[in-house]
């Protein structure tokens, strides 16, 4: 309370300080009343968020380390107690996990590189004086507000073998043929490139909102300035507004990577069949996060599909830091 | 938004030659920004032809791309189809993001409040754990959020997919931001010097002046939850309440598959964020551009 009377003067109320700090004659209730408010409340205030991702977010994630220690299947609850690390060993030796490791890291590059690279053009070109500024902002974010069930699955027609319009748009440019058209889910190459379409698709829009944010605060004059020296349009861009934008570029480094690791939807939903969960007849395109789908409610293994989550939490730790590394030294270093 | 920053004057912007960052756009960004407008809708519209034909329609090579005439049969079939419980799975979203999105509202503009205008020891520490929970994965807990879930009791109920969403991290850090530059503290304390109490202060003073941000949050908050597919799935899968994302799950699956159905389903999914879209699309873009890394 004391701290408005320090302060400079507030336009509206200025007249009453004195009055204010003359001493207020009030019942003892009332001061207990207005301590409790000034000292417990703020922290009743905010305990419920707390509470809650106590409950829902930080135990489930602790849990689960005891979890992957532990035998805890749901078709046979008799089978418990310690497994010691017996769930980790078996993971490391376990073909299915290498190889959706293996995609996961694909599908995620695939997906990665292009979607930020892309949003970075989209945003540059957002960002320049434009008619009906908003209405192109909002039209960017399409693919953000389309559920994921609902988009994969129109891709999933879109890339299907027989009747597909990519098949049928790449033979309208010499590859492939009708005859003989290209099976996207066979090969884990093509089935990558499809599903990393998919995520490409939802996500660009979003990212090049993010990046025109940051762009919005750079200084106009650089650019004059960097115009003057003779620097063109492409060379603005490397050199200036990408360096400028460095804290929003790793934010979504780091967010795309955290969301490409954990790629699920788009896998699950590609399948033919997506009660299946294999990721393809062979495995083709099974992330992990779907392995672990699988492992835990299809096999209904609960204790190795918690070794496997610890397992990515800690690679996605991993590759998060490594990301923001390298794109601290890529945007910035030398500035 | 846009116009705030100083513009070059036309003249030299004739002398430089070469276009600066700030130009107006050219009938090629324009032509860009088209082509991309159009890829990124394109998904959209052709759900909503297969939605609209006839079997035939679908298979047929070059694809058709003009709408036909069997939308409502398609979703007939969708809405009567035995164990997808599609109609109610609707419902059941919307059930589930309101409340995600009402409770979320509340909770996070009272932690954002407490964090950007009250004072109490440790409030900076509590605001880095806040933001250091937003790094958290929450996915990457879900075989003990299921174990959790089953211990409560909840598995398979509509609560197991509401509970684990009903305040977020993020949710706290956007609020705070919003409130410390929007709220202004004289106001506040002058409130305060006047006997008003905290909850009170809340209630008269903050939300008022936070309505664009409860607007962005909610909007963000009820797509994000309607858009769920994976938990709603572990929990809800085989259930007769399913979420509408399950519900298409459960309409792709199978031996045979009917495409216009599947996607007259998903098409039935999408239109209420279409609607949101339509009628809040400025506040949502605002409060990605502004919610995400002022820090």
């Amino acid at each position: 309370m004391a701290v408005s009377l320090t302060r400079s003067a507030p336009p509206a109320p200025a007249a009453e300080p004195a009055q204010r700090r003359a001493p207020e004659p009030e019942s003892k209730q009332r001061n207990w009343l207005h301590r409790f408010d000034n000292k417990r409340v703020p922290y009743l205030l905010f305990s419920p968020f707390f509470l809650l991702f106590a409950v829902f977010g930080l135990f489930p994630i602790v849990f689960n380390g005891i979890v992957a220690l532990r035998n805890w299947r749901l078709d046979d609850p008799t089978l418990t107690g310690w497994a010691g690390l017996a769930n980790f060993e078996r993971l490391i030796h376990d073909e299915d996990f290498w190889n959706a490791l293996v995609n996961t890291f694909g599908i995620f590059i695939l997906a990665t590189v292009p979607q930020l690279l892309i949003a970075l053009m989209l945003a540059n070109l957002l960002n320049r004086k434009l008619r009906a500024t908003s209405w192109w902002r909002v039209g960017v974010l399409l693919p953000y507000v389309t559920p994921v069930a609902a988009s994969t699955l129109v891709f999933a027609v879109v890339f299907s073998r027989d009747n597909g319009m990519a098949n049928w748009l790449l033979s309208l440019v010499g590859f492939g043929s009708q005859s003989d058209p290209l099976d996207w889910r066979a090969y884990k190459w093509s089935s990558w490139i499809a599903i990393a379409t998919m995520v490409n698709w939802k996500w660009i829009g979003y990212n090049a909102l993010l990046y025109l944010s940051a762009m919005q605060s750079i200084p106009k004059d650089v650019y004059e300035a960097a115009a003057v020296d003779g620097a063109g349009p492409w060379r603005q861009l490397w050199r200036i507004t990408v360096p400028m934008i460095q804290p929003v570029l790793i934010f979504t480094v780091v967010l795309s990577t955290i969301g490409g690791l954990q790629l699920f939807n788009e896998p699950m939903l590609f399948e033919e069949n997506p009660a299946a969960a294999s990721g393809g007849s062979n495995g083709q395109w099974q992330t992990i996060a779907q392995l672990i789908y699988k492992v835990g409610w299809k096999d209904l293994n609960l204790g190795y599909a918690a070794a496997m989550s610890w397992a990515l939490f800690l690679i996605i730790l991993i590759v998060a830091a490594l990301n923001a590394l390298v794109t601290n030294r890529l945007g910035g270093g030398r500035r | 938004m846009t116009t705030t920053a100083p513009r070059l004057n036309p003249r030299r912007r004739a002398e430089i030659g070469r276009a600066p960052q700030d130009t107006r756009g050219t009938w090629r960004t324009y032509v860009a920004l088209v082509a991309f407008l159009a890829l990124s809708a394109f998904p959209l519209y052709w759900m909503f032809v297969i939605a609209t034909s006839t079997d035939e329609a679908v298979s047929q090579i070059p694809p058709s791309v003009v709408p036909g005439g069997e939308l409502m049969n398609n979703l007939r079939e969708v809405f009567t189809l035995q164990q997808v419980y599609f109609a109610a799975s609707l419902i059941n979203s919307f059930i589930v993001a309101s409340v995600v999105t009402v409770s979320t509202l509340f909770f996070c503009s009272l932690a954002g409040f407490a964090f950007a205008k009250l004072r109490f020891p440790g409030r900076d520490k509590l605001m880095v754990v806040v933001i250091l929970t937003l790094t958290v994965p929450n996915q990457l807990g879900i075989v003990a959020l299921y174990i959790l879930m089953g211990k409560l009791g909840w598995n398979g109920t509509l609560l197991s997919v509401i509970a684990p969403f009903l305040v977020s991290a993020f949710g706290v850090f956007y609020m705070r931001q919003f409130i410390m530059h929007s709220v202004p503290d004289e106001l506040v304390e002058s409130a305060r010097m006047d006997g008003a109490l905290t909850m009170r202060v809340y209630w008269s003073i903050v939300l008022p002046a936070i309505r664009p941000a409860l607007a962005v949050l909610g909007l963000l908050t009820f797509v994000a939850t309607w858009n769920e597919f994976q938990w709603p799935l572990i929990q809800l899968n085989g259930t007769e309440f399913p979420t509408s994302m399950v519900a298409l799950s459960d309409l792709a699956s199978g031996n045979y598959v009917i495409y216009r159905r599947v996607l007259a389903g998903a098409f039935a999914a999408t239109v209420p964020l279409l609607v949101l879209l339509l009628l809040g699309g400025r506040q949502i873009v605002r409060g990605i551009m502004e919610g995400a890394v002022k820090s």
